[in-house]
């Protein structure tokens, strides 16, 4: 099973994920109005530093897998008045995610 | 009429008098963090690590770039299949192949089409492909944008000039973490056999952030 090893990816383009809805202190590069959310995994990005022992000093270990992960604007905001397809796309660092079957 | 003013002085015209300066002679703030800046710079002068000339030319450097260079790759990609190919699949490569800075930042292009409109912001701060299209606008910075392009992507390219038609999705960019954003414009009809100079004059900043099209000729 992958997991044992963090900088290995979970997930591939198309994987419906969900974001955590955490709100730890600190530098965190999750925005808040994504937590909790839906989406689809658009693509890998690679395996990066984690900005949040990054932003201390540190070196950023384990390091991250990131994706860019698609959601429906309709499913991001309560009363979105664009059309019903339009889309947000993020930069999500793997710790964030977890799968939605 | 130039002595509107209430103050008391003397309007002898052998003695100049004094008004106050049209602009404040410390025109400066000196911040926390401009503060900092000085300090650390000077330290880092003062050890040798850097020389004030090599500041100097980084920030003459940072300054010397502007979207002329990403005019420059959106034109090629215009005219040319392969490059655009390389372009949306390694952005950093398309701009090695230019002859331009790799960039350190992975560079992720997105093409507008009549199916999509892509629009770049980054809700967090200010992340911009700096090395390709010079420093972000403020605009770009300000919490307004940051905070609404997210939310209502229609209504701010609406106050932008630009309409999106409702068949189009409209596909916001946040631009959170390592990843930077150029937008490939569509490219204006009318231009077919134009030459990459010519295409390249076309092609504005705004357009490569999304708030806008490429020049009509």
């Amino acid at each position: 099973m992958a997991g044992a090893d963090p900088t290995d990816p979970r997930f591939v383009a198309g994987d419906a994920v969900a974001v955590r809805a955490l709100y730890p202190l600190g530098h965190v590069r999750t925005p808040y109005y994504i937590r909790g959310k839906r989406g689809v995994i658009e693509r890998l990005c690679g395996v990066y530093g984690n900005p949040e022992e990054l932003a201390y000093a540190r070196p950023g270990l384990p390091k991250q897998p990131l994706y860019r992960v698609r959601f429906l604007q309709r499913d991001v905001w309560p009363g979105y008045r664009g059309r019903a397809h339009d889309t947000v796309d993020i930069e999500i660092y793997q710790h964030w995610l977890e799968p939605v079957r | 009429m130039p002595h509107d003013h209430d103050h008391p002085h003397s309007h002898d015209p052998a003695m100049p008098h004094r008004h106050p300066p049209l602009r404040p002679d410390q025109d400066d703030t000196v911040t926390y963090w401009r503060a900092m800046e000085i300090a650390v710079r000077g330290l880092l002068i003062d050890k040798g690590i850097l020389s004030a000339d090599e500041i100097r030319r980084a920030v003459e450097d940072m300054d010397s770039r502007t979207p002329s260079l990403g005019a420059r790759v959106v034109a090629k990609a215009w005219t040319d299949p392969e490059y655009r190919k390389l372009l949306l699949t390694d952005g950093n490569a398309a701009c090695e192949a230019l002859g331009m800075d790799r960039g350190i930042y992975k560079l992720v292009v997105v093409e507008n089409t009549d199916e999509v409109h892509n629009v770049i912001v980054c809700t967090l701060c200010s992340c911009y492909p700096r090395w390709l299209l010079g420093l972000p606008p403020d605009w770009y910075k300000s919490r307004n944008y940051r905070s609404r392009v997210i939310n209502e992507p229609r209504d701010v390219l609406r106050e932008f000039g630009t309409e999106i038609a409702d068949a189009t999705v409209v596909r916001v960019h946040d631009s959170t973490a390592d990843m930077r954003y150029l937008v490939l414009p569509s490219r204006p009809a009318g231009t077919d056999g134009w030459s990459e100079e010519r295409l390249a004059a076309l092609v504005t900043r705004d357009s490569m952030i999304g708030v806008a099209f490429a020049k009509a000729p």
